[in-house]
């Protein structure tokens, strides 16, 4: 600031400039001067835009040629014989009578209005209006001024945006329609999903009930017997096709059998359980092995062979009673094509109890079966076993059998053992198998307590 | 419903003589309540006024309006019964504008104890031509007044909407309500718009028994004369009478010939 203090030159210059443009400016007046010529009348009738005047009934009043032009109407048939409204479509007409007239009449002026005018060659003109009543010297409405601006372009516009916001609004409609559907379908599989589990539930309970009547869920207590048992199924539902029990036949004597049906699943829970009661019954009628055995074999061939459907089973059927030697128990047994029981013997030797040539039960109209007899002294166990032990797949390529001499190596190396003892190790045998075992298996153990072992060692010792 | 909700649900308005007879102003489709402004001073010398806007309108409740019971003038008619009840209003006289007089006749049939009369201002039955019946529109006309009414929001936005709708005490008529006046949001107007235009009520006019008075104008678009003498010969209690105004508001067009036909109408009933 400072430094420019004092400079006079500029200022003269200034003064110089400021004249000059003096000049100027007197010249653009005149030209503008003539231009201006163009008479107010000439620019009403003439504007870019549309003029009416209105009595406060609508009645037009005054109207300017370019809204004339627009509207292709002549000024004779529109002054005084046509009212602003009806300039309008009907639905600009509905609209000004709910919309517009009322609100002009409340604010006295109006802005930016979008109507639509009819032209008289029945076209449309999409308009923005803007109207403003003339009040009097007393504030007494007078009359309305309006202009009109012709829309076409805006509207054109205007129409693209709303069609577009139509389009939004439909696809979020879709989209929240797919949404409730998708929500629908996720609460239906949900619902199946529900019942599909409790149908499976319901479905193990009745499986748990039925295999319940297929083999005992504990043994009885046998005076001078002790008894242990094992049974591993292969099959997912849980119903298989080995079977077992023990039961008394009166003061004396008790019968037990065990077996194994062919086929697996419920097909061979049927027979099962057909076999199971069937030598129950046969046993009470007749304590003979074989005559069971003979008895089983009718009742088979009669309901599955003769009907096409042939269906068997292997089973050993046996009856314990005390023996004249005290404390030791007399075991008759017969084999319809099972593998022989193992005996463990108190002084630690074991053998096969032989049944040879007894044949599948079941499978021909007629058997005949082999009868064996045998006596558990104190400390001696025999075992009953299916064929799931014995034709367990072993080796690294799963491809031998276990097999029968195996089994009598691992039993011998185990002998002398109480049947509890032996089952928990051959227990322990069948899960070192792994999926080597893929039958169904059913062990029952039964051994007279070893002498000073009468009674089971209680946790304290005593 | 209690007094207080309907009160600041339906923004009802009371004014004039308190111990005088109850007069009920009802707005039409298109503003709200301020259409009555300039027959309230007259009306209310003698008579106590009550001004109410429907639910969706003007400085109503707009939460408490639903798609549904708004979609039919039924729901409209249980506003009016509410109003009643609310405030226990008994033998008013209902001042209907437009699509509000059939309200009117379709309310006195819900609480017929508390509708002692009825005034049908610019009423009609049926809007569309049907069956040799002429109700001057047809429903294409009434698609292009529904594209009118997207093509004018009038101010109303919804950020501005809880402003203007949220204040039950509302200021006297002054520029932010004249701003506000007519300002309803879009998709209220049209459901508004669809349920007067395509409504047929011709078969309740019979129902109407109370003193009726017909207010029709001169020149009226939406309510042409024959509507009006339609409307006058189907309930045998009512009076006609025609006022010299033009268009559909004449409570605005000619706020003092309307007054005075209420009032000579509201003397004669006494």
């Amino acid at each position: 600031m400072m430094c420019l203090t004092g400079e006079e030159p500029e200022s003269t210059l200034g003064e110089n400039e400021a004249r000059h443009g003096t000049e100027q400016d007197a010249e653009l007046d005149a030209a503008f001067t003539v231009l201006l010529e163009d008479s107010a009348e000439e620019l009403y009738e003439s504007a870019p835009c549309g003029y009416l005047s209105t009595m406060l009934d609508g009645t037009i009043a005054k109207i300017n040629a370019t809204l004339l032009d627009w509207l292709g109407l002549r000024r004779e048939a529109v002054v005084a014989r046509m009212r602003f409204a009806d300039l309008l479509t009907v639905g600009g007409k509905l609209y000004h009578e709910t919309h517009f007239a009322p609100l002009l009449r409340m604010r006295g002026e109006l802005h930016g209005i979008a109507l639509e005018m009819t032209t008289a060659g029945g076209g449309r003109l999409p308009v923005l209006v803007s109207s403003v009543i003339k009040h009097g010297s007393e504030g007494e409405p007078l009359l309305v001024r309006t202009t009109v601006f012709d829309a076409s372009d805006r509207r054109a516009y205007e129409q693209e945006l709303l069609r577009r916001r139509h389009e939004a609004e439909q696809a979020r409609a879709e989209a929240e329609q797919a949404r409730a559907e998708a929500e629908r379908a996720r609460a239906e599989a949900e619902r199946a999903r529900r019942q599909a589990e409790a149908d499976r539930a319901e479905l193990a309970d009745a499986l748990a009930a039925l295999q319940q009547a297929l083999v005992p869920t504990s043994l009885p207590v046998v005076p001078g017997l002790e008894t242990a048992v094992h049974y591993h199924t292969a099959s997912p539902v849980r119903l298989g096709g080995d079977f077992y029990d023990l039961f008394r036949l009166d003061e004396r004597r008790w019968a037990f059998f065990l077996g194994d049906v062919s086929g697996k699943g419920p097909q061979a829970a049927a027979v099962t359980s057909l076999t199971r009661y069937t030598l129950r019954a046969a046993a009470l009628l007749d304590p003979e092995p074989a005559t069971a055995l003979t008895t089983l074999n009718a009742v088979l061939h009669e309901r599955y062979a003769a009907d096409g459907d042939p269906r068997y089973c292997t089973a050993i059927v046996g009856i314990a009673e005390p023996a004249a030697d005290p404390g030791c128990i007399t075991i008759r047994l017969a084999s319809g094509g099972h593998p022989p029981a193992l005996l463990l013997r108190a002084d630690g030797q074991t053998d096969f109890l032989p049944t040879p040539g007894g044949m599948l039960v079941g499978a021909l109209p007629t058997a005949v079966f082999t009868t064996a007899e045998t006596t558990l002294a104190p400390g001696d166990t025999m075992l009953l076993y299916t064929d799931g032990l014995t034709e367990a797949r072993t080796g690294p390529r799963r491809d031998s059998l276990y097999g029968e001499a195996a089994l009598r190596a691992f039993a011998a190396d185990l002998a002398p053992a109480g049947p509890q003892q032996a089952i928990n190790a051959l227990t322990g045998l069948l899960t070192s198998f792994g999926d080597g075992l893929d039958d169904d298996t059913a062990l029952l153990a039964l051994g007279v307590p070893a002498l000073g072992s009468q009674t089971r060692p209680t946790p304290d010792g005593t | 419903m209690a007094a207080m909700d309907v009160r600041r649900r339906n923004n009802i308005t009371i004014t004039g003589r308190a111990d005088g007879p109850v007069v009920v102003l009802a707005h039409g489709f298109g503003c709200d309540q301020n259409m009555w402004r300039l027959t309230v001073p007259a009306l209310a010398r003698e008579h106590r006024v009550v001004l109410f806007d429907y639910v969706g309108c003007g400085g109503s409740d707009l939460s408490a309006w639903s798609r549904q019971r708004y979609s039919s003038l039924e729901g409209y008619a249980r506003d009016v019964a509410e109003v009643c009840e609310g405030l226990d209003l008994e033998r008013v006289t209902f001042v209907g504008h437009s699509v509000s007089a059939m309200v009117g006749v379709l309310a006195a049939q819900l609480v017929p104890d508390r509708i002692g009369a009825l005034v049908m201002v610019a009423p009609s039955p049926c809007y569309i031509d049907e069956d040799g019946y002429r109700g001057g529109f047809t429903a294409a006309d009434i698609d292009e007044l529904l594209v009118s009414l997207e093509s004018n929001y009038l101010g109303w936005s919804s950020a501005m909407a809880p402003v203007i709708m949220g204040n039950p005490e509302r200021p006297k008529l002054g520029q932010e309500l004249t701003n506000s006046f007519c300002a309803t949001d879009p998709d209220i107007a049209r459901v508004f718009a669809r349920t007067t235009f395509l409504s047929d009520s011709r078969n309740d006019l019979k129902s109407v028994t109370v003193p009726t008075l017909v207010l029709e104008c001169s020149q009226d678009v939406i309510a042409p004369r024959e509507v009006g003498a339609y409307v006058h010969a189907a309930i045998p209690s009512s009076r006609l009478v025609t006022l010299a105004a033009t268009g559909h508001c004449p409570q605005l067009s000619a706020p003092e010939a309307t007054s005075q036909a209420v009032l000579d109408f509201l003397s004669a009933l006494r």
